[in-house]
């Protein structure tokens, strides 16, 4: 059986970087394209309460050129070591990060994030919300990735909404569980079901 | 398999490609700018496309070529023999066994499907570059969302030719933000943008980025009066008989003989394989 966290920093991290992280990336890609589809998400497992997709997120997308904001219940001495081994991002404070790892409530208020500008809305940060809390509201979704509807379990549909209005603006989710991804990105309107 | 890191680029720079397909995606028709390596490849060969390609392979993947729809030009084959050599992937010529299609300048004739990925490889990714050199305007503009020289341009088309003269890279409107350069395919290919398919846009020399999700709305500009036409040479394909496809005019002489045939090779081939099939049945 694989083990689902690790304590020892130098544990955790890809076999075989090249072929994992492609087909990391490709599921990370197909749930950022395709939002309310869920997506496996394996490979990587990081010190508690990280889920081994998002350690394997981590692993995918970040490197030292990308500063990272760990929220409290996932900033443990254990995660930051995890990280400068096999990662090297920069841990830094919510606004001037490009990536966020945390549960949702400790990831609040995401005011706090860039939210890019007008002329580079791309400079926006990516959330990455590892929680598995139970009891969110079902959300149903339309835009760009879509064909008619999708239905979501989302955190908090008007906070998600004013993130929506933002567009072209905004931050883009990932919402990891166990081994499974999902992704929200700006464009998608969200309204309660 | 051979000395090269897996689909030829280093991980840190699959890295930077992959985050800036994310935020493509995020924001469709925003062109993101990325850090555009440097490829074995002339710009202008589909060095934009080829690093999109390789951060979204898996070993896995099937690939596919087209260089103007066909599958054996000299630039589609030198691109999968590149993939076949630096990622060791599989593969094909038939649009429908293409896990990633990397295209110059066509979209297949085929419908996508939901589980396909279609690559462009673009040389001017900016839609209002020829009215507006300056990048520091045309990123003002986009920022704005004003869009008005384009309409302009349209409308002198058709104050002096009576109707939209641009026959290719004919700009879009996505989701009502963005005006995108769909790269240079004939206007006749512009419906097909509206695909279930990822489409990623890559520009090397250029070094932008975008994207349009799957079901994205995807409006050719044009006017009520002007409505948006796909035209397409009006006569059946020569080879297989086809009546929809977008076709392609070979001289065969010197004195005015002419052909017309698909420019979707594989779509042609299938379509004779299939009539041949039937006369033999």
């Amino acid at each position: 059986m694989q083990m689902l966290q690790t304590t020892d920093p130098v544990e955790g991290g890809f076999d075989n970087i090249p072929t994992q992280s492609a087909h990391a990336f490709r599921a990370a890609m197909t749930a950022m394209a395709r939002p309310g589809t869920a997506h496996v998400l394996s490979g990587a497992t990081a010190p508690a309460p990280t889920s081994p997709a998002a350690a394997t997120l981590l692993m995918t997308l970040l490197d030292p050129e990308t500063p990272l904001f760990l929220a409290p219940g996932h900033d443990t001495g254990a995660l930051r070591d995890w990280i400068a081994f096999h990662i090297g991002a920069p841990l830094v404070g919510p606004e001037r990060a490009v990536f966020a790892l945390g549960a949702w409530d400790a990831l609040t208020p995401i005011t706090r994030f860039a939210a890019g500008t007008p002329e580079y809305p791309d400079r926006a940060a990516t959330l990455i919300v590892d929680d598995a809390a139970s009891g969110w509201d079902a959300a149903i979704l339309t835009g760009p990735g879509i064909l008619n509807e999708a239905v979501a379990d989302l955190p908090d549909i008007d906070i998600l909404a004013r993130n929506a209005a933002l567009f072209p603006l905004g931050l883009d989710f990932f919402f990891t569980r166990g081994d499974r991804v999902q992704a929200l990105p700006r464009s998608i309107k969200v309204r309660a079901r | 398999m051979s000395d090269y890191n897996f689909a030829y680029l280093d991980e840190q720079t699959k890295r930077m490609i992959r985050r800036a397909i994310l935020k493509g995606l995020a924001v469709p028709g925003y062109q993101v700018p990325f850090a555009s390596r440097e490829m074995p490849m002339p710009y202008g060969w589909g060095t934009g496309g080829v690093q999109v390609t390789a951060a979204c392979l898996t070993p896995d993947d099937t690939v596919k070529v087209i260089d103007q729809g066909a599958d054996d030009t000299t630039n589609a084959v030198s691109i999968r023999k590149f993939f076949e050599k630096t990622a060791g992937v599989a593969t094909t010529t038939s649009t429908a066994a293409a896990d990633l299609i990397q295209t110059r300048h066509r979209i297949p004739e085929e419908p996508l499907r939901e589980d396909q990925i279609l690559v462009y490889q673009v040389p001017i990714p900016e839609p209002l570059r020829f009215l507006e050199p300056r990048e520091t305007e045309t990123r003002k503009m986009h920022s704005l969302e004003e869009y008005g020289l384009m309409h302009v341009k349209l409308y002198e088309d058709i104050a002096r030719h009576g109707h939209i003269a641009t026959s290719y890279a004919y700009p879009v409107m996505v989701e009502d933000r963005y005006v995108m350069d769909p790269s240079p395919i004939p206007k006749f290919d512009n419906p097909k943008l509206e695909s279930a398919a990822i489409q990623l846009f890559g520009a090397g020399r250029e070094q932008r980025i975008y994207a349009l999700p799957p079901h994205t709305r995807v409006v050719s500009l044009d006017f009520d009066d002007h409505p948006f036409d796909p035209s397409r040479a009006d006569h059946p394909c020569a080879l297989c008989g086809a009546e929809g496809s977008y076709l392609d005019e070979v001289i065969t002489d010197d004195r005015g003989g002419r052909m017309f045939v698909c420019s979707d090779t594989d779509f042609c081939e299938t379509r004779r394989d299939a009539a041949k099939d039937e006369v033999a049945a």
